[in-house]
C-alpha cells in the first residue's frame, strides 16, 4: 500500500511543473500542455484522496475535469489554429494586442 | 333662487379658443384661426351680455360653485365664481374691450408669420383675466393674477428673436414676482388669522372689526402687502418700471393688457378688498400717496418721451395712479369708474397709435411723424376723441371720471387734489403734444420710405407690405377704433355727478358693493382723517358742496385747456421752440428723457449687486469651486489611480499568468497562515 503522501507529493510536483512550464514557455502549445499537466496533477490528488477516504465523489470530480479538459482542448486548439493563421506565430509574447 | 348663469363658460370659452389655436393653429389657415379666435372671445362677450340681461333678477352676490379644490380641516378653497356689480363692470370691460381688440388684431397682425400663436396667447389672456375678475376667493384670483402675468410675458416677448423684446418680457415677469410675493404673504396672513380665503367669509369676519386708527395692526399689514401686489401688477411706484418696456409687445397687446385690462387688476383687487382697506387708514394713506406720486411722476416722464407708445405707457401709469388715488381716499367706485373709462380711451389711444405706426411703416418716433391728419383721417378722428377724453375736455368720458376722482380727493386732502390737478395739466399737455406731433405740421419721416425701414420693419412686421406710402388701416382695424371712440365719448354719461345735473348712476350701481361696509367706530376713516364723509356734507350743506364741486370741475377744465394751449403753442405754432427750451434746461430735460434714471438706479442698487453676487459667490465660488470641483476631482482621482493600475494590463499573456500565480500564492499563503493560527 503506497502511502497517501507519496501521491500528494507527486501531484504537487506535477502541478508545479505545469505552473513552471506555463510561466516560462513562450510557445502557446507548450503552455497548453502545461495547463493539462496542472489539471492532471489535481486529478491525481483527487483520486488519491478518493481511495484514501473510500469516497466516490473525488473520482466523479475527476471525470468532470477530464470532460472539461477535453472540451477545452478542442476549443483551445481551434483558437491556436486561428491565431496562427492570422499572426503566423505561436509565440505568446507577440500575441499582445489585448491591452490598453 | 338665482337662475343658473353658467358663469364658468365665460372664462372657459376663450380657453377653448386658446387651446384649439395653440394646438391646431399652425396647420390651419389664417381665416380658420381668425374665426376661432373671434368666435370664442365674442362668445364670452355674448355670455357677459346675457348676464347683464338677467342681472336685475339676481340676488347679489351671485355664487357659482364648480368643484372643490383644497380642503384641509376647516380651511377650504373651491373653484367657485362670484358675481356682483363690481365683477360685472370688470366682466364687461374685459370681454367687450377684449373682443374689440381681437377684431383689431386681425388686421394688425395679418402679416405676422406666427399669427395663430398671437391669437392663442390673446385668448389665453382672456381666460386668466376672466378667472381673475370672477373668482370667489383670493386663491383663484391669484391663479388668474399669475396667469395674466404669464400671458403678458408671452405677449411682450412675442417677437422673442428680438433681444429687447425677450428681456422686456423677463423684466415684466421678474418685477411682477416682487409684487406677487407681497400678495402671497397677505394671503398667508388671511389664512392664518381668518382661516379662509373666500371673499364672503373673510369680509364677514373682518366687518365687525374696528378701524386700526391707533396704529398699524394686522389689517394694515395685510392692506400694505396687498398694495405691494397691486403695485407690481398695476405698475405703481416703485415697481412701475416694467410697463414702459412692455411696449416691445405688439400694439394690440399694449392696448389690451398693458392699458385696458391687466394693469387695472391691481385696482380691482384693492377695490375688492375695500373692507380690509377701510379698516386700515394707514394702508389707505399709503395707497393714496403711492397713487398720487405715481400719477404725477409718470406724467412728467411722459412729457419728454418721443416714442408714441412710450408716451402712452407713461400715461397709463399716470392714469393708474389716479385710480389708486381714488381708492386711497376711499372713493372706490370713482376708481372703478375711471378704470372703465380709461379702458375705453386708453385702449382706443393705443389702437389708434398702432394704426399710426401701421400707416408709417413701423416708425414709432413721433419726431418722424407729422401731418398725418389728412392722410389717415379715421385714425386721426378716433385718436382725437381719445385725446380729448383723456385730457378731460368736458362732455367726454375721461372728464367725468377724472373729475370725480379729483373731487373726492379734494374732500380728503387738498394736497392730493393739487398734485392730481397738476397731473391733469401734464396729461392734457403730453397728450396734445402727441396729437400735434403726429397729425399736424409737415411729415418729417423719410419721404415714402413708409414700408421699407430696415431698422423698424422687423418691429411690427409690416416691412413686407407690397405697397408703399402712408395709408389708412383696413376696415377691420378702423371699426374697433370707431366703436371705442364712441365709447370714449359717451362712456362717461353713466356717472354724471350731481353738481352737473346727473345723479351719478355708476356710483349708485356700485353702491351695494362699497357702501355700508365702513367700520362702525370710525366713519371718517374711509375718507381719511382730514376729510369729511360725503354723506354728511351732502346732508348739511348740499349747496355749498355742490358749488365747491363745480369750482373744482371748472378749475380742472381750465387746467386741461391750459395744457392744450401750451401744447398748441409749443408744437403747432412754434415747433422749433421745444428744442430751445430743452436746450436751455438740458439738465431737467435729460432727467425726464432718461425717466429720472430710475432704471439706472435700480440697476445699480439691485440688478448689479445681484448679478455680481451671483457671478462671484454663487457661480465662481459655490458652483465652480465646490460643486464642480467635487465632481471634477472625483473624476481626476479615478483617472490618476487608473493611470497607475492600467500598466498591469500589458497584453503579455505570460505576465498575466505571473499575476495569477502570484495571486494564488498570496491566497494560499493566507490560507495556510489562517490554518496555522
Amino acid at each position: 500500500m503506497v502511502p497517501l503522501s507519496y501521491y500528494l507529493v507527486l501531484s504537487g510536483f506535477l502541478f508545479a511543473c505545469g505552473v513552471a512550464g506555463f510561466l516560462i514557455k513562450r510557445n502557446i502549445i507548450t503552455i497548453f500542455m502545461s495547463i493539462e499537466l496542472m489539471l492532471n496533477g489535481v486529478n491525481l490528488s483527487f483520486v488519491a484522496y478518493a481511495a484514501h477516504w473510500h469516497a466516490l465523489s473525488g473520482q466523479v470530480f475527476v471525470f468532470f475535469v477530464m470532460v472539461v479538459a477535453a472540451a477545452e482542448a478542442a476549443v483551445g486548439l481551434a483558437i491556436i489554429i486561428a491565431v496562427y493563421r492570422t499572426r503566423e506565430t505561436l509565440n505568446v509574447d507577440q500575441v499582445n494586442l489585448l491591452k490598453l | 333662487m338665482n337662475p343658473m348663469l353658467n358663469l364658468w363658460l365665460i372664462p372657459v370659452l376663450p380657453l377653448a379658443g386658446a387651446a384649439i389655436n395653440g394646438f391646431l393653429g399652425k396647420r390651419s389657415s389664417r381665416h380658420a384661426v381668425t374665426t376661432i379666435a373671434l368666435f370664442f372671445s365674442g362668445a364670452a362677450f355674448a355670455m357677459a351680455l346675457s348676464v347683464v340681461a338677467r342681472f336685475s333678477s339676481l340676488t347679489l352676490p351671485y355664487h357659482e360653485y364648480l368643484a372643490h379644490w383644497i380642503r384641509s380641516g376647516t380651511f377650504r378653497v373651491d373653484f367657485a365664481f362670484y358675481l356682483d356689480q363690481l365683477s360685472l363692470v370688470m366682466l364687461l370691460v374685459v370681454t367687450g374691450v377684449g373682443f374689440l381688440i381681437h377684431i383689431y388684431s386681425v388686421g394688425y397682425m395679418w402679416d405676422e408669420p406666427s399669427y395663430y400663436r398671437f391669437f392663442s396667447y390673446l385668448n389665453l389672456f382672456m381666460f386668466f383675466m376672466l378667472t381673475l375678475v370672477l373668482a370667489s376667493n383670493y386663491l383663484l384670483m391669484f391663479i388668474g393674477w399669475e396667469g395674466v402675468g404669464l400671458a403678458s410675458y408671452l405677449l411682450i416677448g412675442f417677437w422673442f428673436t428680438k433681444d429687447s423684446a425677450a428681456s422686456a418680457g423677463k423684466k415684466a415677469f421678474i418685477v411682477n414676482r416682487i409684487g406677487d410675493f407681497g400678495f402671497l404673504i397677505a394671503l398667508f396672513l388671511l389664512i392664518k388669522h381668518f382661516g379662509s380665503l373666500n371673499f364672503d367669509q373673510v369680509f364677514q369676519s373682518i366687518t365687525p372689526l374696528g378701524a386700526e386708527t391707533a396704529g398699524a395692526g394686522l389689517l394694515t399689514t395685510i392692506g400694505i402687502l396687498l398694495m405691494v401686489g397691486a403695485c407690481g401688477k398695476s405698475a405703481q411706484i416703485p415697481l412701475y418700471i416694467w410697463l414702459p418696456d412692455a411696449m416691445e409687445g405688439p400694439t394690440p397687446v399694449s392696448a389690451l393688457i398693458h392699458a385696458a385690462t391687466m394693469v387695472t387688476a391691481g385696482v380691482y383687487m384693492v377695490s375688492r378688498s375695500h373692507v380690509i382697506f377701510e379698516r386700515a387708514p394707514i394702508a389707505l394713506t399709503v395707497v393714496a400717496i403711492i397713487g398720487t406720486l405715481t400719477a404725477f411722476f409718470a406724467a412728467t416722464i411722459g412729457v419728454a418721451q418721443t416714442d408714441i407708445k412710450k408716451v402712452l405707457a407713461y400715461s397709463t401709469i399716470s392714469q393708474l395712479g389716479y385710480m389708486f388715488m381714488a381708492c386711497g381716499v376711499g372713493a372706490f367706485s370713482a376708481g372703478i369708474f375711471h378704470l372703465m373709462t380709461h379702458a375705453f380711451f386708453k385702449g382706443l389711444l393705443f389702437l389708434a397709435a398702432g394704426s399710426v405706426i401701421h400707416a408709417v411703416g413701423g416708425e414709432q418716433d413721433m419726431r418722424k411723424m407729422g401731418g398725418l391728419r389728412t392722410r389717415i383721417p379715421w385714425t386721426f378722428w378716433t385718436m382725437t376723441a381719445g385725446t380729448l377724453a383723456i385730457a378731460g375736455i368736458p362732455g367726454l368720458a375721461g372728464f367725468f371720471s377724472k373729475d370725480e376722482i379729483l373731487w373726492r380727493s379734494y374732500q380728503a386732502s387738498w394736497a392730493y387734489w393739487l398734485v392730481g390737478l397738476v397731473t391733469a395739466f401734464l396729461t392734457s399737455f403730453y397728450m396734445f403734444r402727441l396729437w400735434f406731433l403726429t397729425f399736424f405740421g409737415e411729415y418729417r419721416g423719410e419721404a415714402d420710405a413708409g414700408h421699407g425701414h430696415a431698422n423698424h420693419s422687423a418691429h411690427d412686421a409690416h416691412g413686407d407690405h407690397g405697397h408703399g406710402g402712408i395709408h389708412e388701416s383696413p376696415k377691420v382695424m378702423v371699426v374697433p377704433l370707431a366703436i371705442l371712440a364712441v365709447l370714449s365719448v359717451i362712456g362717461g354719461y353713466v356717472g354724471v355727478p350731481g353738481s352737473l345735473g346727473g345723479n351719478n348712476q355708476f356710483d349708485k350701481f356700485l353702491g351695494p358693493v362699497f357702501d355700508g361696509s365702513a367700520p362702525v367706530n370710525a366713519q371718517n376713516a374711509a375718507v381719511g382723517e382730514k376729510g369729511t364723509p360725503e354723506q354728511e356734507t351732502e346732508g348739511n350743506e348740499p349747496k355749498k358742496a355742490a358749488s365747491t364741486e363745480l369750482m373744482c370741475t371748472a378749475i380742472s377744465v381750465v387746467v386741461a385747456l391750459l395744457g392744450f394751449g401750451l401744447a398748441w403753442q409749443l408744437y403747432y405754432r412754434n415747433p422749433q421752440l421745444p428744442d430751445k427750451i430743452a436746450a436751455s434746461m438740458s439738465g431737467a430735460y435729460q432727467t425726464l428723457l432718461h425717466k429720472y434714471y430710475v432704471d439706472e438706479l435700480y440697476g445699480a442698487l439691485f440688478v448689479k449687486p445681484l448679478i455680481d453676487g451671483s457671478t462671484r459667490i454663487l457661480w465662481q465660488g459655490v458652483d465652480r469651486k465646490i460643486i464642480d470641483a467635487a465632481v471634477n476631482d472625483a473624476g481626476d482621482g479615478a483617472k490618476h489611480v487608473s493611470d497607475i493600475v492600467r500598466h498591469m494590463q500589458s497584453g503579455n499573456i505570460r505576465s498575466y499568468a505571473g499575476w495569477v500565480a502570484a495571486g494564488s500564492a498570496v491566497v494560499i499563503a493566507f490560507m495556510i497562515w489562517m490554518g496555522v493560527r
